[in-house]
Parts: structure tokens; C-alpha cells; sequence
């Protein structure tokens, strides 16, 4: 889910770099094409073909036209799966987008314990997916983790046994991970506002909290919008974390669609269903982005600094 | 004889496999082979390894260890992708019937035939499962292991109890238990097959092997046998009445989280496979050689047709040999298979974990040893049984066991009924 756009042009390019432009630019260009290609436009495609063919991932290929669609369709499994997925988008979008604001705008001032901070709160997004869910699966034993040996009742509740409880705390540990990320983008977001801003506001006499909802917020608008599209397309693909969390259980109650591929794929030998799946992810996500580039706005390169 | 056990011996005759005769096995050629880990069988594994390896320098095997539920997932992949180690390790029965039916793995019905002694000093019944159409594609080998119910004779005598010597019995003593702050059932439901073993004891126990058989054979609506509907209501009274560890089913039985709270005394009870007592003597301290630990067959229901002799698990494990593999490292896996498996000392360091290898007479090999009592309960069980069925996934395709422990979850966490679970699993048998 680490995408990281580059910051857009605005104006016209300096005249020198205009001819080269037309020459060797391109070309630069080539190494990441590849690359999209290779990994990204060709197993789709490869994806595509197999959700219209039945194999069980051992034997031969056989074309079966519709049948994997109709199967997958017809299965209840699948909007449950949507449901979840649709939830966690939802709650983690809702609990990380607020704490990361708030944390990126305090990690946004310069002074020193502040970038002390930072660097503290960062250390959750270098750890791998599975070793923080093992950790965090060992943490909240009910039996052996951390309430049943601090003998704190309040901690020893049965954390993934309970599909509410399982799923908040699903949400919970994701949160913990992609906090530092998002924060990390709203920190540079706000470092980017004209101090002028402030200092006109508190001439006016605005506090703390109104120059936040007047100035801080309306400028992060489109920062915003770029951590939001990656945490939403982002928690389509959660995968690593919930499976060995909650391997999608209890019963069901954590199955998101990525999960839901994976058992049919790998576990039911039902490549041709999984494949389906898979092609359902894509397209899900390409309208939530693009949805999210719609509520952007129509001209997202516009200037958010008039008159500063 | 049970489930897919039944065509054990109607086996031999098939086409001739690759000859054999002459093969020298090419100087440095090396073979794969990828089993299990978690000790201390993965020890007895690798220690097999490295003796063979030792004594045929010329050919060798390599060899490295998975963790179980990801071994599963990880040797499918590999065989589909053609990256199949040599040696397959796995379970027989319907995982086997993927692979041949794709075509991945030898057929050894004429090796076996002109290596009878090879076969003949093995357990027939451990053939069943590495049998598929009456040709036979896998040497079973390691240990025989049925499930069988495990108890801390401590938690017995603090609330002055008896073992269970039925249903009622057990129903019985959930409140006792609880009672006394001790969680009846130990069980990590989170690895599903784990809550299967009560599915599968309980449905012989009341209706007899016929009715999974009906479901293995592919019957229609095979599922809709009233003892099905008795045995998943009686497992849901279970689960209603507090019958297992709180959290369940977030234990994993991987990480041996659910053998700790029987030796711990969190969990009076444990239905388990009987590869457990190895891990329970190595990690409970002195719950095994002190003598805390119980165990006895799943005890009959009140009314059941089913006898009360058998049993359900493991017959044996299974070596597979991979068609992909070149002539010379099938070469190298048939020598391991006449010489590496089953060693006497392989058989010696299986006792010692608690195990009965599937060697004729190999209860000679326990005499005096400090877990003779076990190994004679283990082989008492498994020689005795008059149906000594295949555990439930295993037997069935990866497809339709996917469906069935998926509905079995929902059952343990009570969010299908009993007749939903029977609906559910007639629409996919003969998958």
C-alpha cells in the first residue's frame, strides 16, 4: 500500500528542461513501465483468464467459461466478505484519518522533542505485518498473554474469540501500524502552510483550536485526500495481519475479500473462484480511487495558497 | 476397516514404474525433501536425514521443515508451480488423490511389489491411505496416531471426580469443572480441524462408521442421516454448557498453546491426536513423568450404534515421490524409502517421543521404556479398532474439506445451526 505520488507540478517547466524533454525523458521512463508491466499489468491479465477456466492449482487448465463467476456469485460468502471488507475500510479510515491529523500537525512543529517523538512513533511501520499480528496474537491470549500475567481481568478478555471484539481489535492493530505513515504525510502537509496564515489569524485574534478548523484543516484538504486513497485502497489489500491474527475467524467475522481469495485459491484448490475474486478487488478499487479523485475536486492541481 | 482404508491391500499389480536396476546414483546428486517441524519429531526427521546422508555420500538428501497449517498451503503451491521437493511428506487420502490425479507423484505399486519386504514390514492398515484406484503411491511411514482423550489426573482429584465413561458423564462434569474454575476442555479452534476431532468421535459413536462413509463415497444429501443432526446439537449443547477454554477459538493448536493449558491445570481435559504426549513430556515439566497425565478413547454415547473401539486420527504419515524430480534423485528417494525409513533406530527415537512407528512388532522396541504404558495403550488402540478411520480433512478433497471445516468454525462459535451446518455440506458433497 506504500505509494508514494510525486509532488505535483505546477506551471510550466523551466525552458531549459523543455528541450530535453522531447529526447531523453521518456526513455527514463522505461524501468518503471517495465516493471508495472511485468508485475502489474500482465498477472492481471493472467488473473483475468483464470477466473474464466477451472484448476485446481495442480493439474491442467481447463476453460470453463462462466462457471467460476456464476459459483462465486451465487456464493452468500461473497457479500459477506464485501461487507467486512467495506467495514474495516470504514473503521479504520474513520479511527486512523483523526489520530493521524492530530498527531502529524504536533509532529508539524519544530521543536526538538518533537522530532524526537517522531522518530519513536515511526518504529511501528518498519515492522513486518506478521510478526506485529504474532506479537500482538501472543499479547492477547486470553489464557497466557498479557491480562492472564499482569492478572489485570480488564486485558484477559477473549480479544479475537468475539467477532465484534476480534474485529475492533483487527482494526486496532492495523490502526497502530499505518498511524505513523499517514501522520508522517500530515506532518509534511502542514509543514507546508505559510506561516503568514497564522500570524494573519492570530492578529485577528483566533486561538489554537479555531486557527486548527479555520487554516490547518482547509489547507490539509488535499493531503487528505492522498491519505485517504491510500488507506482505503490500501485496506482492500489487507492480508499478512488478519490471517494470522484471526485467520478470518472467528467463524467469519474478520473475512475480508483479500482472505476470502486466498482460502478458495490456496486452501480449496479453487483457483478459477479465487481468480474471480481477485478481479472483483481490482475493479473495487479502481472506482474507490477514482471516486476519492472525484470528491477532490474537479482541478486537484489548483492553488490552495491564494493570497498567502 | 474404515474409510479410505478399505482398499488397503487389493493393491498390487499395476503398470511397471521406471526400472530400477543399475541406477548408480550419480556422484553429488542431491535430492529434497520437506516435512514437518516442531519438535520433537522434526528431530526424529532431520536425524533420519543425516543418517542416510551419512551412509550414501554419493546421493543425498536435503531436507527442510515447515510448520503444519503452512506446509499445507506451502506444498500445494509448490507442486502446482513444478518447484516439488523430491520427497513429498503428507497425510495420504484425499490431498494424495489431487496429486495423482494431476499426475505429480510416482506410482510405486511394482516398486512395492519387488520390494515386498519393504511393505510386509509395515502396518497394513497405514497402506489405506496411500492408496488411490488400487495402485499405490505413497510409503507410509513414522508413527500411527489416533486421537484419543487426554486428562490431568490433578483437576480429577481437586474436584473429586472420575474420568468420563460417557457422553452423559462429560456433560456431567462441565458444570463441576467450571465450578471450580477449571475450563473443562482445552481446544484450539482456531485451526479448525482441531473442533473436527468432536465431530468425527461423536458421529461414530452414535451412528456408526455407515454414516461419514455414505459422505466419503459422495451419496447425495449423505449429510442428512438423523445422527448428524443429534451429533452437531450434542457438540453445540457442548459449547452452550461452557465446555471448552474460554477464547478457543483463538488458540491455534500450532503454537501447542492448547497442550499447555491441559498441563498447566487451566483445562481439565484434551481431545487430541496422540503426537501431543511427545510435546507435552518435553514441555510440561513434570506433568508426564509424574504420572498427571490420563488418557483413555473417546467414551460411547448413551443410545449409539457406533462400537466403542474405534477410533479416528492418523494411520500413518506418508512419502510421496515427486514425478518432476529426475531419474537420478527418484533413485535417491527409493534408496531412502528401502533404507532411511523406519530404521530400526528411526523406530527407537519415535518411542521415545511417545509414538508408535507402523513397524510390525515394534511394541518389542518399548520394553522398559519410561512411556511403555502409553505405547501399549497407543498400539492397543490402533491393533484393536475395528474401524480405524482417516481424519475427516485429510480424507476428503482439499474443496470440499475447505467448506466442511469453514462450517464446522461457524458451528463452534454458534453462529449456524445444526440444520444449516447439514444443508450447507450436502451442497458440496462428491466435491
Amino acid at each position: 500500500m506504500t505509494a508514494f505520488a510525486p509532488p505535483a507540478r505546477t506551471g510550466p517547466p523551466p525552458a531549459a528542461t523543455r528541450e530535453a524533454r522531447g529526447g531523453v525523458l521518456p526513455w527514463l521512463a522505461v524501468p518503471a513501465l517495465v516493471i508495472f508491466v511485468g508485475f502489474g499489468v500482465i498477472p492481471l491479465i493472467g488473473v483475468l483468464f483464470l477466473s474464466f477456466t477451472s484448476w485446481d492449482g495442480l493439474g491442467e487448465i481447463h476453460l470453463s467459461g462462466l462457471t467460476s463467476w456464476r459459483a462465486v456469485l451465487a456464493d452468500p460468502g461473497l457479500p459477506h466478505a464485501l461487507w467486512v471488507t467495506f467495514l474495516v475500510m470504514a473503521a479504520s479510515w474513520a479511527f486512523q484519518t483523526p489520530a493521524s491529523i492530530l498527531i502529524g500537525v504536533f509532529l508539524a512543529g519544530r521543536q526538538r522533542y518533537r522530532a524526537v517523538l517522531a522518530v519513536v512513533f515511526f518504529i511501528p511501520l518498519l515492522l513486518s505485518q506478521a510478526a506485529i499480528a504474532i506479537a500482538y496474537k501472543a499479547l492477547l491470549d486470553p489464557n497466557f498473554g498479557l491480562g492472564a500475567g499482569l492478572h489485570i481481568d480488564l486485558l484477559s478478555q477473549d480479544w479475537l474469540g468475539r467477532p465484534v471484539l476480534a474485529f475492533s481489535t483487527v482494526i486496532f492493530v492495523v490502526s497502530w501500524q499505518f498511524i505513523p505513515f499517514h501522520s508522517l504525510i500530515y506532518q509534511g502537509g502542514a509543514r507546508q502552510i505559510p506561516d503568514s496564515m497564522y500570524e494573519a489569524a492570530e492578529l485577528d485574534g483566533a486561538g489554537r483550536v479555531r486557527k486548527f478548523f479555520s487554516i490547518t484543516l482547509p489547507q490539509l484538504k488535499y493531503t487528505i485526500i492522498t491519505s485517504s486513497t491510500l488507506m482505503v485502497v490500501g485496506s482492500l489489500t489487507f492480508f499478512d495481519l488478519i490471517f494470522v491474527l484471526t485467520a478470518g475467524g472467528p467463524g467469519d467475522a474478520t473475512r475480508v475479500l483479500a482472505l476470502d481469495m486466498y482460502k478458495r485459491g490456496f486452501q480449496a484448490n479453487l483457483m478459477g473462484p479465487a481468480s474471480a475474486i481477485a478481479v472483483i478487488l481490482v475493479l473495487v478499487g479502481l472506482a474507490l480511487a477514482l471516486l476519492l479523485r472525484r470528491l477532490g475536486g474537479r482541478n486537484p492541481d489548483a492553488s490552495q495558497l491564494e493570497g498567502a | 476397516m474404515g474409510v479410505p482404508l478399505g482398499a488397503a491391500l487389493a493393491a498390487c499389480g499395476g503398470t511397471a514404474g521406471p526400472g530400477s536396476a543399475g541406477g548408480s546414483s550419480g556422484g553429488g546428486a542431491k535430492a529434497t525433501y520437506w516435512y514437518l517441524s516442531v519438535q520433537p519429531q522434526e528431530g526424529v526427521r532431520t536425524r533420519a536425514v543425516e543418517r542416510f546422508n551419512k551412509a550414501n555420500p554419493g546421493g543425498t538428501i536435503t531436507g527442510t521443515p515447515f510448520q503444519n497449517d503452512a506446509y499445507k498451503t506451502k506444498i500445494k503451491t509448490a507442486i502446482g508451480a513444478g518447484q516439488a521437493p523430491t520427497i513429498i511428506w503428507g497425510w495420504g487420502g484425499g490431498t494424495l488423490r489431487t496429486y495423482v490425479q494431476a499426475g505429480q507423484v510416482e506410482d510405486l505399486t511394482s516398486w512395492f511389489e519387488q520390494n515386498a519386504a519393504v511393505k510386509d514390514r509395515l502396518f497394513p492398515s497405514s497402506f489405506g491411505a496411500a492408496t488411490i484406484d488400487g495402485k499405490i503411491y505413497a510409503m507410509p511411514c513414522e508413527t500411527v496416531q489416533p486421537i484419543v482423550l487426554f486428562y490431568n489426573k490433578t483437576a480429577f482429584e481437586k474436584i473429586g471426580a472420575q474420568p468420563p465413561t460417557s457422553w452423559g458423564d462429560i456433560m456431567d462434569l462441565v458444570p463441576k469443572f467450571n465450578k471450580a474454575g477449571i475450563a473443562p476442555f482445552s481446544l484450539g479452534g482456531q485451526s479448525r480441524w482441531t473442533n473436527m476431532m468432536w465431530l468425527e468421535f461423536l458421529l461414530d459413536r452414535i451412528g456408526g462408521t455407515e454414516v461419514f462413509q455414505a459422505v466419503f463415497d459422495g451419496t447425495k444429501d449423505a449429510w442428512s442421516h438423523p445422527a448428524v443432526l443429534d451429533m452437531l446439537t450434542k457438540v453445540q449443547d457442548l459449547v452452550k454448557a461452557g465446555g471448552f477454554i474460554k477464547g478457543f477459538s483463538s488458540i491455534t493448536a500450532d503454537s501447542n498453546a492448547d497442550q499447555a493449558l491441559l498441563y498447566t491445570g487451566k483445562a481439565a481435559m484434551m481431545l487430541h491426536g496422540t503426537w501431543t504426549y511427545g510435546g507435552m513430556s518435553q514441555d510440561g515439566g513434570d506433568f508426564v513423568p509424574g504420572g498427571h497425565l490420563g488418557y483413555m478413547n473417546f467414551p460411547p454415547v448413551e443410545g449409539g450404534k457406533g462400537d466403542p473401539s474405534n477410533t479416528v486420527g492418523n494411520p500413518g504419515q506418508y512419502l510421496s515421490i515427486s514425478s518432476k524430480a529426475t531419474p537420478e534423485q527418484k533413485e535417491i528417494a527409493k534408496k531412502f524409502f528401502a533404507t532411511g525409513v523406519l530404521t530400526d533406530q528411526e523406530g527407537k527415537e519415535w518411542v521415545e517421543t511417545g509414538g508408535v512407528p507402523i513397524v510390525k512388532g515394534s511394541d518389542a522396541a518399548w520394553a522398559g521404556s519410561k512411556d511403555a504404558d502409553f505405547l501399549n495403550f497407543v498400539y492397543g488402540i490402533a491393533s484393536n479398532a475395528k474401524v480405524f478411520a482417516q481424519s475427516w480433512d485429510q480424507a476428503l478433497s482439499p474443496t470440499a474439506a475447505e467448506v466442511l471445516l469453514d462450517n464446522i468454525a461457524k458451528l463452534f462459535q454458534l453462529s449456524i445451526t445444526p440444520q444449516q451446518w447439514v444443508d450447507n455440506m450436502n451442497a458440496v458433497i462428491g466435491q
